[in-house]
This record gives C-alpha cells, sequence and structure tokens, in this order.
C-alpha cells in the first residue's frame, strides 16, 4: 500500500471513530446522569457519579410501569408482526399468480397506499372508530396495524414470489397438494429471507410507533414510547427519574439488535433495494 | 381468492374507507360527529385563511429540504466509510444505527434533556454564550435542534440503503477504472454514485416522506413551541383537530398534505429514475 492511501484509510478510520462517538454519546450521557443524585447533574452533567444511586431506577420502573409497558409492547408487535406475515404473504401469492385486471388494480392501489400519510386518514379514523375502540383497545390497535401495514409487506412480498417459479406449483398440485397446502408447505418456506425482512421492518416501525397508540390506547395498555413519553412529561423536573426511565426504554430494543444485529442490517437491506 | 379477502377486508376498513370518508367530509359541514349539508370549498377557504396553516408549510417545507439534503449526504458518508477497507467498519456500522433503533419520541426527549439542562448547565459553567439560553426557546435555533436530531436519528437507516448501493456496483467496473489511474474520487463521482443512483432514489424518497410526515421528535422535542412557531404539518393537524376541535378543517389541511406529498413524492421519483443507469 502506498504512504497516500494509508493516509487515507488512517483519516478515514479518525473520522469514523469521531462520528460513532458522537452518536452514542447522547446515550452515554443519558446512562450517566441516571446513575447520579439530582444535585449532581445539575452541577455537571458531564462529569462520571461521584456516588452510584439504584434509586433513579427503582423509582421509575414503579413510576412508569415499566413490566406492565413493556408486556403491552411485546403483544402488540408480536401478534401484529404474525398477523401481518400470513396476510400480506397469502396475499402476495395471490396477487402474483393470478393474472386477472383485477388483481393488477388490487395491487396498484396497495402500491398507491403507501405514498398516504397517516395523517390525512387520522381524524375520520378516530371518529368512526372511536365509539368501538375501547372495549378491546390492544385487538383494536393490532387490527389497525395489519390494516397500515398490509400494503407494504405484501408489495415485498410480491416482488419475492415473482421469482419463484410457478413450474413449483404446478408440481405441488399434479401430487395432488391443494392451494392452501402448496403454499404453506412449499412455498412460504421459500420465502424465509423476504419473512425475516418484513417482520424487521414492521417490528421496528411497531414497536416504536406513538401517534396511533397515542391515540388508540388507555391507561393499562400503553406501550413503552407512550409511557415513557407520559413519565417524562411528569418528572422531567426529577432529572435522574427521567433519564433513568429513558435507559429502561432504550434497553430492550437495543438488546434485541444486538443479538440479532446481522438479521437486521441483511434484512433492512433486502426491503431497500425492492 | 380465498387468500386475498381477510387482507384486502382489514385494508379496506382501516385505509380505504376512512381516507374516501375524510375527502368526502371537507366537503361537508362535518363537526366531528354528524354532517348535515355539502358546503363546497369553504372548509379549504378557511384553512388558506389561516395565517398559522401559512407559517406551517413554509416551516415544514424548509424542515423537509434541509432535513433531506443532510441525511443524505451524513448517511452517504458513513455508508463510504463503513464501505471502506477498515477493519473497524463492522462496529462502527453498529454505532451509527444505533439511534435509528430507538423511537422518536424517546430521541426527542433525550436531546429535551441535552438542549434544556445538560449544555444549559455546561454553559454557565464555561461560559458558552451560545449555549446559555436553550436552543429550544429560540425558533431559529430550535429549527436547528430538530434538524440535527432528525439527522442523527435517520442517517443510520439511509446508511443501510446506500451501503447496499455501494456494494452491488461489480468489482471488476471499479478494477478497470483504478487500472485506468482513476483517483478515488474521480472514481466515486463518475462511477460509483452513477451505478447506484437507484440507491439514491429511494433513499431521496424515504426522508422525504419522513420529513413531511415528521411527527413524534417534533412533539417529543419543541411540542411545537414557542409559541407554536416550529410546528410541522403534522402536529398542526393534530392541534387543530384534537386541541381546538376544528375538524373541518383539520380534515381539509391533511388533504392539502397528501396531496402535496403525492405531487413531491412523484416528481422526485420521476426526476431520479431518469439518472439511473441500465445495466
Amino acid at each position: 500500500m502506498n504512504t497516500r492511501a494509508r493516509w487515507g484509510k488512517r483519516a478515514t478510520f479518525i473520522a469514523g471513530i469521531t462520528i460513532a462517538f458522537a452518536y452514542a454519546f447522547p446515550f452515554f450521557l443519558v446512562f450517566v446522569n441516571s446513575l447520579k443524585l439530582k444535585y449532581d447533574i445539575l452541577e455537571n452533567p458531564l462529569a462520571l457519579p461521584i456516588q452510584i444511586t439504584w434509586e433513579n431506577f427503582q423509582q421509575a420502573y414503579t413510576k412508569m410501569n415499566f413490566f406492565r409497558s413493556l408486556t403491552n409492547s411485546i403483544i402488540i408487535t408480536v401478534f401484529s408482526v404474525l398477523l401481518l406475515i400470513i396476510t400480506s404473504s397469502m396475499l402476495a401469492y395471490y396477487l402474483a399468480r393470478t393474472k386477472t385486471k383485477l388483481s393488477k388494480y388490487i395491487f396498484l392501489v396497495l402500491v398507491a397506499s403507501m405514498i398516504v400519510p397517516f395523517q390525512a386518514l387520522m381524524i375520520p379514523f378516530m371518529a368512526r372508530f372511536a365509539q368501538f375502540v375501547s372495549w378491546n383497545n390492544r385487538g383494536a390497535l393490532i387490527f389497525f396495524y395489519i390494516g397500515f401495514g398490509v400494503a407494504l409487506s405484501t408489495f415485498l412480498y410480491h416482488g419475492f414470489i415473482s421469482n419463484i417459479p410457478t413450474e413449483i406449483d404446478e408440481a405441488a398440485s399434479i401430487d395432488g397438494a391443494s392451494d392452501l397446502v402448496a403454499f404453506w408447505k412449499i412455498i412460504f418456506p421459500m420465502m424465509r429471507p423476504i419473512t425475516a425482512t418484513v417482520a424487521i421492518i414492521n417490528a421496528l416501525w411497531i414497536w416504536n410507533d406513538f401517534l396511533l397508540p397515542r391515540l388508540v390506547l388507555t391507561n393499562e395498555t400503553q406501550t413503552l414510547p407512550l409511557s415513557t413519553y407520559l413519565f417524562y412529561g411528569q418528572y422531567s423536573i426529577e432529572y435522574g427519574q427521567a433519564m433513568a426511565g429513558l435507559v429502561l426504554a432504550v434497553i430492550p430494543i437495543v438488546i434485541f439488535y444486538l443479538v440479532l444485529q446481522k438479521q437486521f442490517i441483511a434484512g433492512i437491506s433486502q426491503g431497500a433495494v425492492k | 381468492m380465498q387468500f386475498a379477502g381477510i387482507p384486502l377486508a382489514i385494508f379496506s376498513i382501516v385505509l380505504v374507507v376512512p381516507f374516501v370518508n375524510g375527502v368526502y367530509y371537507t366537503f361537508t359541514d362535518w363537526d366531528g360527529f354528524e354532517t348535515t349539508k355539502l358546503v363546497g370549498f369553504s372548509n379549504y377557504a378557511e384553512s388558506f385563511q389561516d395565517p398559522t396553516f401559512w407559517s406551517t408549510l413554509r416551516f415544514t417545507a424548509l424542515f423537509v429540504v434541509v432535513s433531506l439534503i443532510l441525511v443524505n449526504v451524513v448517511a452517504f458518508g458513513l455508508a463510504l466509510i463503513v464501505t471502506s477497507k477498515l477493519r473497524s467498519r463492522n462496529f462502527l456500522r453498529t454505532f451509527f444505527f444505533v439511534p435509528n433503533l430507538v423511537g422518536g419520541v424517546v430521541l426527542g426527549v433525550i436531546w429535551q434533556f441535552i438542549f434544556n439542562s445538560a449544555l444549559v448547565a455546561l454553559a454557565n459553567k464555561y461560559n458558552w454564550e451560545i449555549f446559555k439560553q436553550s436552543w429550544l426557546q429560540d425558533t431559529n435555533k430550535a429549527f436547528w435542534a430538530l434538524i440535527i436530531v432528525t439527522v442523527w436519528q435517520s442517517s443510520g437507516y439511509m446508511m443501510i440503503v446506500y451501503i447496499t448501493g455501494l456494494i452491488s456496483i461489480e468489482n471488476d467496473v471499479l478494477e478497470a477504472s483504478q487500472i485506468d489511474g482513476a483517483s478515488p474520487a474521480r472514481t466515486l463521482f463518475t462511477i460509483k454514485i452513477p451505478l447506484m443512483a437507484q440507491a439514491f432514489t429511494i433513499a431521496l424518497f424515504l426522508t422525504l416522506r419522513s420529513g413531511f410526515m415528521a411527527y413524534d421528535v417534533n412533539v417529543a422535542l419543541t411540542g411545537g413551541g414557542p409559541f407554536r412557531t416550529t410546528e410541522l404539518i403534522s402536529l398542526h393537524i393534530f392541534q387543530d383537530a384534537f386541541a381546538n376541535g376544528n375538524f373541518g378543517t383539520g380534515q381539509s389541511k391533511a388533504v392539502v398534505m397528501f396531496l402535496i406529498v403525492a405531487l413531491a413524492a412523484l416528481v422526485q421519483v420521476s426526476v431520479s429514475k431518469r439518472y439511473e443507469v441500465q445495466r
């Protein structure tokens, strides 16, 4: 390697490390301050804690009902994602394999719908559903997520199914398999990579969504972003507790990411090419 | 057809019906509960007479343009760093992506603490003029605060889109340019960027859309303040309808927003498509 290339590499490395540090810094700041006493935070937010206290975490954990919100978030995300995978893979299979005018129009409407911002639907949506969302909050929310997520998921599956040769379907039907069996036993297992993409993209969106849960959910069914926001609003003067609440809100998804990092990156880049 | 029935029914109930309904409502005297008569375009006329709606539109346009440019420049830079021959590239990629995992609301309040408390406390201690007053209390600085948080949040995701584009370029093309003696900068601008134009189309579309729809960071960071001067269109519609009870104008503004987003996206995609090279 010549000297110029080596210097270029060194410069890239320094730039990379500096930016990585800057990107991580806000999280570091929140974590450090969550361990401090209130007075120490205002004295110098950058300093390491003189005296470590876990009191903040105990307080935040109970006050924001951490366990309940976490469970709600998990239930809503898992069920929405599972149902989205089932419904949209089947819809995509139907649309990709049926070459009629109708299926073409349905596909076009789905694609066009992806450009509609949620805000354009929000008001009539609330007026219409306000009467009956109260009896089963989480169920209703999952139902809404299927409606809002089905277009993009179907689109991703559609692109993938189009590349699976129809001979496979034909072979299955000659062997006497019904459409449903052929789909679940043969086609669906072949789509594992795109299923991972659909799962990750939707899980990230639903886990972090704020506006829809804010409109639909009440106290007992609040998700993590919602309870974090409300908790912060109430206790932002108690800096230590507020910071501990933020740490608690961030930890689950970051752990999930560090465990499944490869799948995350592969999933998103798969989704981006389509 | 057994495959399509249920998802299409849910899609129609959740998305199509409210959309059609919503457009219809804007031409009536709807008050959130019932409609008695058609009123033509008067809801739209009233929306456009609202001076705060105009200032919101201006603020949103500025936000979309500035965030679109900065997010993509930064994301592309990150993608270049991460696809270089550094041994630490996977480690760096992990860091760059992390802000993207966390929802806008949580990120918003994290930065609210930074701007309102941490920086102010430090400024008073070390006498930094620029941070003595919280950035969130000044409209212009609050705008840049919104931009900083948005770039920090979205650049990791767009970085992945650009990485996908960069690694899709065949190695023999790059080797050929190296043998011909092209400098790294020349290779970047005349070979890499044209060959990965599709990644730009996608990243620009995604940032355009998310710029117009930004809500979470706005609510959590500035809450629209000071004095509703940093309200992006989303928050403005939310306030109009749910805080002030103006369902008619709120919904008309939402339809206007939809038209702007659709038009902007169509123009952007058709312009970027022209730069894509057929391989």
